[in-house]
């Protein structure tokens, strides 16, 4: 079919909005994206219905970006319906790879959310106690809203996924390529993450030394020296434990990796890895010291969920805290 | 009730502890029927996703075993299974699970009686913890 144009559509789900404008992020080559395919469904920026994409044929659209984690009925829904109708489906940044930071929601559930939202929350006033109801009955009929579930889903655990495009939001070049290999054909076996196979560390410019840290320090406590490694610098920089694509865009503004590019190839688990490269590098040689407290050392760590698995708790082997 | 008979994952490495292990076997010294032994070459090559997968596939308790500071086979791995294992505890208390269903135990080859009375205790610590708490399979409501 060398004339018929390919058929594009987008969505997002449990998402910030932040992946819709990553797809902007490519300027003119947008262009080329236009020239070689139309978009059929794209919510953000046209109008059409869920009835609509409902009615067309399956398998008729030939790739289906998704960004965004499965945290609603209406997102599961939409799940299956763009699966069925597309023939390509592409899980778009982190939030579709791994959960993203909507994800972190697993620390909590539905009606802890509610409680802090519609109830506890200084700000709000709610005399009646109102908390939000799939249906409510009213004289014109039954009105309903989808359903908030109490655990955060990458899409790959509702239906198949082809492709993952990893980032917070996947970076320009990374789209771009995405989509090269799309209009060309030349797509990797599917389950690929579409990114290089090499860890942010491989992209990063900062010189590196031998990495031994005794003292952890916050990104607000000190401000890190512009060539050192931020790991050397005792920064918690995810760099080693994250999957590379991205030029360390971040690292390169000072500011260390926090991990949207998912697990480095072949890594267990993203969260696992960091842990176990932290580890090996927290107050070595220390061991013989009479002083040696391996817990005050270790301690220092706040925050584990919100630090290791920042873009990947819903993705994670243990995926959400225990519920009781 | 029947007694609930926890099921600990224990991770022993080669050189000390699995050997200490193996000592308390050929000795024939009595030890509750609750471990499932994993051997690995170090302490050091536990990556902590092997805990936290066992965690999830049901197991009531996870041992970690090495060599003792100083006698690691390969000079520091027990000291990095150390600081992952006080990572990983961390990890536990945040994701709901008690801490002291991980234990970090340094058990020489010589020390078949030692292994043998870390898994009594160990044992008996998780059966008045109770079973895991992860259902992973929950259906959504």
């Amino acid at each position: 079919m060398p004339n018929e144009k390919l058929k594009f559509a987008f969505y997002w789900a449990a998402s910030c909005g932040g992946c819709e404008i990553a797809v902007l992020d490519v300027n003119e080559a947008i262009l080329d994206v236009v020239a070689a395919a139309d978009i059929v469904f794209w919510p953000v920026a046209m109008d059409i219905k869920y009835k609509d994409v409902e009615a067309m044929a399956d398998k008729s659209i030939d790739v289906c970006f998704f960004n965004g984690a499965i945290r609603t009925s209406e997102n599961e829904h939409l799940a299956k319906l763009m699966r069925q109708k597309s023939k390509v489906l592409v899980a778009f940044g982190s939030c579709a790879h791994e959960g993203g930071v909507p994800g972190l929601a697993n620390v909590s559930n539905r009606n802890e959310i509610f409680e802090t939202v519609y109830l506890k929350s200084c700000s709000t006033n709610n005399p009646g106690k109102i908390v939000p109801q799939t249906s409510v009955g009213v004289k014109e009929g039954t009105l309903s809203i989808p359903r908030l579930y109490d655990t955060v889903k990458p899409l790959n655990q509702v239906v198949d996924v082809d492709y993952y495009l990893p980032g917070c939001p996947p970076p320009a070049k990374r789209v771009a390529f995405a989509i090269g290999a799309i209009v060309k054909g030349e797509l990797p076996p599917k389950g690929s993450v579409l990114a290089p196979e090499r860890s942010v560390c491989d992209e990063c410019p900062r010189k590196r030394e031998e990495k031994k840290i005794a003292k952890i320090n916050r990104v607000y406590e000190i401000v890190p020296e512009p060539e050192k490694c931020l790991l050397e610098q005792g920064i918690i920089c995810y760099g080693p434990a994250t999957r590379g694509g991205c030029d360390a865009q971040c690292i390169d503004a000072n500011m260390p990796c926090t991990g949207c590019g998912g697990p480095c190839p072949n890594a267990i688990e993203q969260g696992s890895a960091m842990i176990s490269a932290l580890a090996s590098i927290m107050g070595i040689d220390s061991e013989k010291e009479t002083s040696f407290d391996p817990k005050k050392l270790m301690d220092q760590v706040k925050d584990p969920i919100g630090t290791f698995y920042k873009y990947s708790l819903a993705g994670s082997i243990l995926q959400r805290k225990v519920k009781k | 009730m029947a007694e609930f008979n926890p099921k600990i994952v224990a991770f022993l490495c080669n050189w000390c502890s699995y050997a200490g292990a193996d000592l308390a076997g050929v000795s024939r010294i009595q030890y509750p029927p609750s471990i499932r032994v994993v051997r690995v070459m170090c302490s050091g090559r536990i990556n902590p996703a092997f805990i936290l997968d066992a965690f999830k596939n049901g197991a009531d308790g996870v041992l970690v075993a090495g060599c003792h500071p100083g006698d690691c086979h390969y000079i520091a791995g027990n000291y990095k299974a150390q600081r992952r294992v006080l990572l990983v505890q961390k990890l536990m208390e945040a994701f709901g699970l008690e801490p002291e269903r991980l234990r970090l135990e340094w058990v020489s080859a010589s020390e078949g009686d030692r292994f043998a009375s870390v898994v009594k205790d160990m044992t008996a610590e998780i059966r008045k913890l109770g079973p895991n708490p992860i259902k992973m399979l929950e259906v959504e409501d």
